[in-house]
């Protein structure tokens, strides 16, 4: 299982061990990891599971949808800020860090 | 033991205040029962994704199993409160046993309303509200060629777009209502929303009274209208909406009016109880101070987040903007604020391209923004509602204007020190 790190705005980190397939956010939802709000269950209708993604993993470019919510995320946005919802696990992503703002809403 | 925080209702609301008392830093004990045997799950799906085949149950846990146990919250799942005494602190379960506790909080949530009409007993009549309820409906269905849906809110409509997806059955759904959606959105949204429905090859009966549903050997056969028309039918589906459950309140005395009458923070007439979520009804800025009770995921973690702030002595900070969301033959549709007093409407983009928005206005002032397919423009109405922002009904339907650069630019330069 592909490990992803999540590290709070005070660098505290958390190792979950996360199956491929399911999304970055929800592997932090089922583990509660703090931050993740989600509002809405990762249907891309909120907004509240911004993350800043670490460089070097081949993730997806994020969809015209996903970008224009970025555009409204509580936290500052920066170049690596994504939606955990729209990013899919997969064994290329073991290791990844991500980054989470101190803001959802 | 210490009496710590026991929370009735195990799902988003109650969940979530625990999760969030938590991350607050309350160290007291915590326990969460939960009348339903499944470990707590989220709900948006069971009439969406679930139906279609596309999420499974296992998909839709709200938090792991591992998660309540490192948090030390623990789980009394299939259990159901009885009676709660506010003098001798103490909650009776169904099962005979007294939980004491040293606050509580009522996350009950609410039920599916019984029929006010006679058959709703036969077999092939299903109601949709808990995972077990939305199981058994999968299985209804994938035998089920002639289904009726009585009853087109959101969740009924959510329904039969998810039945006219699967296809192979003739879909009906009966209101009694002059149109779709007549409690949760606009005549304007209703109208676009019903053709999309009809051009799936669904039946909207408008404006029929059910008479009964009749049966044959205990088997539901039809569905009877007022007029006297008759329905096929072999499985019917009733989303006629939900009772809030604010009974344990009211017999322990607490003050109710449609629902547990709360503040803010969530603290009801007892200094010691909070109730959060759907069955709490609370003053509203976002409808004049009137008192407003929400039946969505949005109002149930607000709820949560609330009152574990006001637990725990943290500010519990301004009532945010209400919104819901629902997802239907492949439109998203958003509603940010309350359409209550609204008399002036002005459209956003083009609905010939399934992507707009309506900018509901009471007055001067901007109430409500329903959005089909502009998740991003929802984020943004948001945020103008929440900050009260002056925008006019003409600056709303310009789409030139960018309004997230406008407004909320201009707000935040104006909020600088």
């Amino acid at each position: 299982m592909p490990t992803i790190i999540y590290e709070q705005p005070d660098g505290i980190r958390r190792r979950v061990d996360a199956p491929e397939g399911i999304d970055l956010m929800l592997a932090a939802k089922r583990n509660g990891v703090r931050g993740i709000e989600a509002d809405c269950g990762g249907a891309c209708a909120c907004a509240t599971c911004h993350v800043y993604v670490g460089d070097g993993f081949p993730l997806p470019e994020p969809e015209p949808e996903e970008q224009a919510m970025l555009a409204e995320v509580a936290a500052e946005r920066l170049p690596q800020s994504r939606l955990a919802c729209q990013i899919t696990i997969t064994s290329a992503l073991d290791g990844l860090v991500l980054r989470i703002p101190a803001r959802q809403f | 033991m210490r009496d710590g925080m026991l929370i009735l209702g195990a799902s988003h609301a109650g969940v979530l205040l625990a999760a969030t008392l938590r991350e607050n830093g309350w160290e007291e004990p915590i326990t969460i029962v939960g009348e339903e045997p499944s470990p707590p799950y989220q709900r948006p799906p069971l009439s969406k994704g679930l139906i279609a085949g596309e999420v499974e149950p296992e998909d839709l846990a709200l938090r792991s199993f591992g998660f309540f146990r490192d948090a030390e919250i623990s789980l009394e799942l299939g259990s159901a409160a009885v009676a709660v005494d506010p003098a001798g602190r103490e909650v009776t379960l169904s099962d005979g046993r007294r939980l004491r506790y040293g606050c509580l909080a009522l996350a009950t949530g609410a039920t599916a309303r019984p029929a006010p009409f006679e058959g709703a007993d036969l077999d092939g009549v299903a109601v949709l509200r808990t995972l077990s309820d939305a199981l058994m409906l999968r299985e209804r269905i994938a035998a089920a060629g002639e289904v009726v849906i009585v009853g087109a809110g959101y969740i009924g409509l959510e329904l039969s777009a998810g039945l006219a997806a699967l296809g192979g059955r003739h879909v009906t759904v009966v209101d009694c209502g002059r149109r779709i959606l007549a409690r949760a959105a606009s005549a304007t949204l209703a109208t676009f929303v019903a053709e999309r429905h009809r051009h799936a090859g669904t039946r909207l009966i408008l404006g029929a009274r059910i008479a009964r549903l009749n049966g044959a050997g205990g088997r539901v056969t039809d569905v009877e209208l007022a007029d006297g028309s008759r329905i096929a039918a072999d499985l019917v589906v009733l989303a006629i909406g939900v009772r809030r459950n604010d009974h344990l309140a009211r017999v322990a005395g607490l003050a109710c009016d449609d629902g547990v009458l709360v503040n803010r923070a969530g603290r009801t007439s007892d200094p010691r109880i909070v109730a959060l979520g759907d069955c709490a009804v609370r003053h509203s800025r976002f409808a004049d101070g009137a008192l407003v009770r929400l039946e969505c995921v949005q109002n149930a973690q607000d709820g949560a987040r609330a009152a574990a702030a006001g637990l725990t002595g943290k500010p519990v900070g301004m009532e945010p903007t209400p919104w819901f969301w629902s997802d239907q033959l492949g439109l998203r549709l958003q509603t940010a604020g309350l359409t209550s007093g609204v008399d002036r409407t002005v459209q956003r983009g083009s609905r010939e391209q399934g992507r707009f928005s309506l900018w509901h206005f009471a007055g001067p002032r901007l109430r409500a923004v329903e959005t089909v397919n502009a998740p991003a423009e929802h984020l943004v109405a948001r945020k103008l509602l929440q900050a009260g922002c002056p925008i006019s009904p003409a600056e709303a339907a310009d789409t030139r204007i960018d309004l997230g650069a406008r407004f909320l630019r201009r707000e935040m330069a104006l909020s600088a020190p």
